[in-house]
């Protein structure tokens, strides 16, 4: 997405929606516009500050290094997996039909 | 196609392998990570991506990868850290897969591989980074829906880029030969296409010959094996070229081969699919790799196929032909050096290996690892064939009984009764019985006839069933034949 401080347009926002798989409604595209456009102009703002002297950081936490060792735990239960399934079939995720 | 065409351009492939780890667990939570199971019977709320759950890196995934650098004679990155590559589709419980963008394990490292003119090439890898594998999905025809099975979900994957530096199908093909073999000597991964814990995907495109920029590429997926890699590449090579002959151009897509039809097939048009909106991973924090690690696990790899290659060639004085053969299966060269510790003749093992055994395994299907037969008794073989008390046949024989049944060398030719007959008085009833039965061939050979003499000798390993000494059959033969009329 471009950095620079252009409106968001109806377009962006039924290009996000597209990538997220969401269908919106008419009025439904028109508030989140309004509201992308508010959380974007709070961004731009941001990027008006000179952050030259500051390190990139992806994280606030002074953690590093924070591994697990390859030790097996048991999995859930085939019939337990399937209670969170929108629609299972012989033990398999249902999903509409892709591809 | 003109042969102007094939010089005109030049091909352009880089080949992105995806390698699935042999970890004990997933790389971010600790299910186990095996293979053909029953559906969704090896998942957990991390690897299902629910809500609340925190991935956290398996060490061990880490130091596979780290290997796989090392050995690729890679440079690693001192701090590494995971993002999120953002996509929908059902194999991905999470909307999103945990990947690494700008700051992955290595770069910048290259394999070494050999042409079929036997000459070396350096091909560049671009970058190696670790990532979760995502589920499988099975398409239901006639139920017109998709099922998903999320046990391959969060199986550790290092996809290892190449640089566009391989020109042909047959380099492409010649470059993921090379890279397998080194894989599968540092036991990371099975390497099994027809598993799919190695996968690979090719980036081809074409270009007039010497140009610095380079064309429009294509994606070719789904291809199974080696082989349908570089079929694949020749039909899209082959595309590609008539379609810039013929003022056409190419357009960037992916291309799914179809191994039946034999071609490659345009995926439904996706213009935002390389989209992916990568972030930093927030679940997870960055890793520090420091060299003391680096050096641990180096000293932990083991002797690549190009130093023992090396080494072969050099210590046991082996031809480039057969080290190679040797070389290519890390079982056959391990099982080469116990021999060579027990028999001098390196040249000789090399033709049992290379020439009956191999040809023994490939006749039952089957691999190196686990055989039956050791070291020692393919060498027990050898000797016997050496002090004559074995003929080729027999020892042949014996090597595929030992094979078999796992029984000693003595025993199964004492049992079979292949031990060959250099008993005299044996051997000399055996040819009285010719020289009675092949009269005109007797006369040729009283006339000076030498070549019938092996006639007579092959009836004889047929009467003792292959277990007379030919040699000493020669000699009564021609004892018994050579003027003096004594028989």
């Amino acid at each position: 997405m471009t950095k620079s401080a252009r409106n968001i347009t109806k377009e962006d926002v039924l290009y996000i929606a597209s990538l997220s798989r969401i269908h919106l409604r008419g009025e439904e595209v028109e508030r989140l516009t309004k509201d992308l456009e508010g959380i974007l102009q709070y961004v731009h703002k941001l990027e008006k500050l000179d952050v030259r002297a500051v390190e990139p950081t992806s994280h606030v936490l002074p953690l590093t290094n924070v591994y697990r060792e390859d030790e097996a735990k048991p999995s859930l239960a085939q019939a337990e997996v399937m209670k969170v399934a929108a629609a299972a079939h012989n033990g398999f995720f249902k999903v509409p039909k892709v591809i | 196609m003109s042969q102007t065409v094939q010089q005109k351009y030049e091909t352009v492939i880089g080949l992105e392998v995806h390698l699935q780890l042999s970890t004990r667990t997933k790389i971010f939570c600790g299910c186990a990570n095996v293979f053909g199971r029953e559906p969704n019977t090896q998942t957990c709320p991390v690897c299902l991506g629910l809500p609340g759950t925190l991935p956290v890196l398996n060490k061990m995934a880490l130091e596979y990868a780290l290997k796989i650098a090392i050995a690729l004679d890679c440079q690693i990155n001192s701090v590494i850290k995971f993002d999120r590559k953002n996509y929908y589709y059902p194999d991905l419980p999470k909307g999103y897969q945990i990947s690494q963008y700008d700051k992955p394990v290595a770069y910048d490292g290259h394999v070494w591989m050999t042409g079929a003119d036997g000459q070396e090439r350096k091909i560049n890898i671009k970058r190696a980074h670790l990532e979760e594998d995502a589920g499988k999905l099975i398409h239901d025809e006639r139920a017109n829906c998709s099922l998903v099975d999320y046990n391959r979900t969060g199986t550790p994957l290092l996809e290892i880029v190449s640089e566009p530096e391989l020109r042909s199908p047959q380099e492409a093909y010649d470059y993921l030969q090379a890279l397998k073999l080194t894989l599968e000597y540092l036991r990371v991964s099975d390497c099994d296409m027809e598993k799919g814990s190695l996968r690979c995907d090719a980036n081809v495109s074409i270009r007039e010959a010497g140009a610095k920029t380079f064309g429009t590429k294509t994606e070719l997926k789904n291809m199974n094996s080696f082989k349908a890699v570089r079929t694949a590449l020749e039909f899209e090579e082959k595309r590609q070229r008539e379609a810039a002959a013929s003022g056409g151009r190419v357009i960037q897509e992916t291309r799914l081969w179809s191994e039946e039809k034999g071609i490659t097939i345009a995926m439904r048009s996706k213009e935002e699919a390389h989209d992916y909106r990568y972030f930093p991973e927030p679940d997870l924090v960055p890793f520090d790799i420091d060299e003391a690690l680096i050096e641990e696990l180096r000293r932990s790899i083991p002797e690549l196929p190009r130093q023992k290659f090396e080494r072969f060639t050099g210590e046991y004085r082996l031809s480039g032909y057969d080290a190679r053969i040797i070389v290519a299966d890390q079982h056959i060269a391990h099982f080469f050096e116990a021999c060579a510790k027990l028999y001098a003749d390196t040249k000789k093992i090399c033709n049992w290996l290379n020439g009956p055994l191999l040809q023994e395994l490939n006749a039952r299907k089957m691999g190196f690892s686990g055989i039956k037969i050791t070291p020692e008794d393919l060498i027990a073989i050898m000797r016997k064939v050496d002090q004559s008390e074995l003929s080729n046949l027999a020892a042949k024989e014996t090597l595929k009984q030992v094979l078999d049944t796992g029984k000693d060398v003595a025993s199964v030719i004492r049992d079979a009764g292949l031990a060959q007959v250099s008993d005299s008085p044996a051997l000399e009833g055996i040819v009285d019985e010719l020289i009675h039965e092949h009269q005109t061939v007797v006369g040729q050979i009283r006339e000076g006839k030498a070549s019938a003499i092996g006639f007579l000798v092959g009836q004889a390993m047929r009467k003792s069933q292959g277990k007379a000494n030919p040699k000493m059959i020669g000699e009564i033969i021609q004892r018994k034949l050579s003027g003096k009329s004594n028989a």
